[in-house]
């Protein structure tokens, strides 16, 4: 045991947790600080009276008040976005390629987890569980989404992309964009034989649906609720707890390792005497297994799926993969908490500081021009694409 | 019977047909050199023997195992060490972790410490590096890091593609004394060079390739004297 407890790196553990709660908190002050200040400014125009004359409130003091759980909310998706965004980043550190099938394993990952759920339910063992037991299934339904997406992830690869190894990079990714068709028409046909019905509604149970109040945080004489709910909470930590493992699985094994000299240089690795291909299955499996734990969360985040649930949080992660250097999974973190907190301070503020003009429905806009004009001052992303290197 | 012996092997690059019929022994205790011009052929006889590559047709056998359909990895494991062409150093690993990649298949922690403090007293020079990127390094530390890495799996042969390439005079002496310190303590050597003066006067035996055909096999001495060696390759009228 003492050898076991002396044979962990530590410090592998406690950096990228830093570095989780630097890129959280600077991305929320820096946004927070931007939305107040825009929100002094505009106090004395007319979006500011506007407010005033509708609910008689300051537009700082409105957005004051929203802040907590804007972060909150922020992270929450930011985070489910990083644990996606991981997937492609890993597997483009390996094989310099875009595994546009990554949404589709996470909507595997999600329906795997629901269905779970909804049959427990359906036995009546949810409505009778207590507490513990809830938490229980939960984590087994993380559990079995993780499974699916990251088996599926590696047949995909087997079957779909090694063949097409030795061609040109666009023929692997038609490839990977035919099975991500591919698979939300088997999703679909799945789904719809079995019930009639494409969507899936998350059980509610346990007690995720319930908010902790710590209270109200009196600045002058506005009261800022302070509370956060159960799911947010889980999904937080659950994300938090995988992205460490990764880094550490990444940066403090063997496995880890050979991943990284594989992605610098495959043919040297393999005459180190390691296994390509199987380093190759490897990353994909680790990417489904992050990619589906993040699908189920989606669900107890959002509650209902369907077999295009992929599709955006897909392409958002892929873009927060870009945005913080695509092979860095230092950069995958980032970009996955910045686009997060960006659209949900977008979609959260936008309606009141235009009056209504640009509502919510318009912050992916507002996220991905920021993007945009990030890489275009920036195009190897914020971190830098250091292919194979220690995060 | 030979260590290495490659029996009539020919290789492809889709149509280019790249080695037509090789056949060459290497013993056990010997340093064998391979010597051409470039193109003829060299380093795609090493990535046939590696399986980086497999031949098209003929055997390919290590200890008496037929290796020519078997991937690299598993070649390693029968014993075979590779220093590629390019020296092949991950640029993104340390020096440190350059080294323990080079015995990724070495279980025993014990024998992985020796190795490399023992390729630390053969490049001093790498110690001083020791937590260095391997991208930083120069050509010649490359270099020998590249020779220190491939002697991490104590392999029963050693095969090295032009391990003078873009070096110093100086340091390729150094690394051609420290190619024969090596088989004098009892690795195998099969030495890939276009420098065929500085091979010869290490090596045993020698093939010379031309065109993907081995065209003269010889001692090292004879070699040595062989008109059309020292017309093609020593530079001499
Ligand atoms: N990756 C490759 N693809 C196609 N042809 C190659 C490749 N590598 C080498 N060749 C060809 O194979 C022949 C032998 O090359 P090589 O073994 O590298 O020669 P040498 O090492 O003796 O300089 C040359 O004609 C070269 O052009
Ligand atoms: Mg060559």
């Amino acid at each position: 045991m003492n050898r076991f407890v002396q044979s962990i790196n530590v410090n592998e553990l406690i950096r990228p947790l830093g570095q989780l709660m630097v890129f959280s908190l600077g991305s929320a002050i820096a946004l927070s600080g931007i939305a107040l200040m825009l929100a002094l400014v505009l106090d004395q125009t007319a979006v500011g009276l506007a407010l005033q004359d509708k609910y008689n409130v300051t537009l700082y003091t409105y957005t004051l008040i929203n802040l907590p759980q804007v972060v909150i909310d922020g992270l929450t998706i930011g985070f489910v976005y990083a644990a996606i965004a991981l997937g492609y980043t890993m597997v483009y550190g390996v094989l310099e390629f875009i595994n546009f099938a990554h949404s589709e394993i996470f909507a595997v990952g999600a329906f795997i987890g629901v269905e779970f759920l909804i049959a427990m339910d359906s036995s009546g063992l949810l409505r009778s569980a207590s507490i513990g037991m809830s938490y229980l299934l939960l984590i087994l339904a993380i559990l079995l989404g993780m499974v699916a997406a990251g088996g599926l992830a590696v047949t995909v690869e087997r079957v779909a992309y090694r063949p097409l190894r030795g061609a040109s990079r666009l023929v692997p990714l038609i490839s990977a964009i035919g099975v991500s068709f591919l698979l939300q028409d088997v999703i679909r046909l799945v789904e719809g034989l079995t019930t009639g019905d494409f969507n899936r509604i998350f059980p509610s149970f346990g007690n995720f649906d319930q908010r902790l109040n710590f209270g109200k945080l009196a600045l002058g004489a506005t009261n800022i609720n302070l509370g956060i709910s159960i799911k947010s909470i889980i999904v937080i930590v659950a994300a938090m707890l995988m992205l460490i493992g990764l880094n550490y699985l990444v940066n403090a094994t063997r496995i880890g390792k050979a991943i990284r000299a594989v992605a610098q240089d495959r043919h040297t690795a393999s005459l180190m005497g390691i296994n390509v291909n199987r380093i190759i299955s490897i990353t994909f499996l680790v990417g489904g297994l992050l990619g589906g734990a993040a699908g189920v969360l989606y669900a107890l985040k959002f509650t209902r799926i369907d077999p295009f649930v992929g599709f955006f949080p897909g392409l958002k992660a892929f873009a927060a993969a870009v945005l913080g250097g695509i092979g860095n999974l230092t950069g995958a973190l980032l970009g996955g908490i910045v686009l997060g907190m960006l659209e949900t301070f977008a979609g959260s503020y936008m309606g009141v500081f235009t009056m209504g003009a640009a509502g919510s429905e318009y912050k992916d806009i507002f996220a991905f021009s920021i993007l945009i004009l990030v890489l275009i001052f920036r195009p190897q992303g914020l971190m830098g694409e250091n292919v194979g290197q220690k995060a | 019977m030979s260590l290495l012996s490659l029996n009539n092997v020919h290789s492809h690059y889709g149509h280019i047909h790249a080695l037509k019929g090789i056949s060459l022994d290497v013993n056990k205790g010997e340093i064998v050199t391979l010597i051409g011009s470039n193109g003829a052929g060299k380093s795609t006889t090493l990535r046939t023997i590696s399986g980086m590559m497999h031949p098209t047709s003929g055997s390919i056998t290590l200890n008496g195992v037929d290796i020519s359909k078997m991937d690299p990895h598993a070649i390693v494991l029968a014993g075979l060490g590779h220093v590629p062409e390019g020296r092949g150093i991950f640029p993104k690993l340390t020096v440190k972790e350059n080294l323990e990649m080079g015995a990724f298949t070495v279980t025993d922690r014990q024998a992985v410490e020796e190795r490399m403090e023992y390729g630390f007293t053969l490049f001093p020079r790498l110690k001083e590096r020791v937590s260095q990127y391997g991208g930083t390094l120069s050509g010649g530390e490359q270099q020998m890091l590249a020779i220190a890495r491939g002697l991490m799996l104590n392999p029963s042969i050693l095969m090295l593609d032009e391990p003078s390439m873009g070096l110093a005079p100086v340091l390729v002496e150094l690394i051609f004394d420290i190619i024969k310190t090596l088989n004098e303590k009892g690795t195998t050597v099969l030495l890939v060079e276009q420098n065929a003066l500085m091979a010869l006067s290490i090596a045993h035996r020698g093939y010379v390739l031309q065109t993907g055909e081995i065209v003269v096999n010889d001692s090292a001495a004879n070699l040595k004297m062989n008109p059309l060696v020292q017309k093609a390759y020593l530079g001499m009228d």
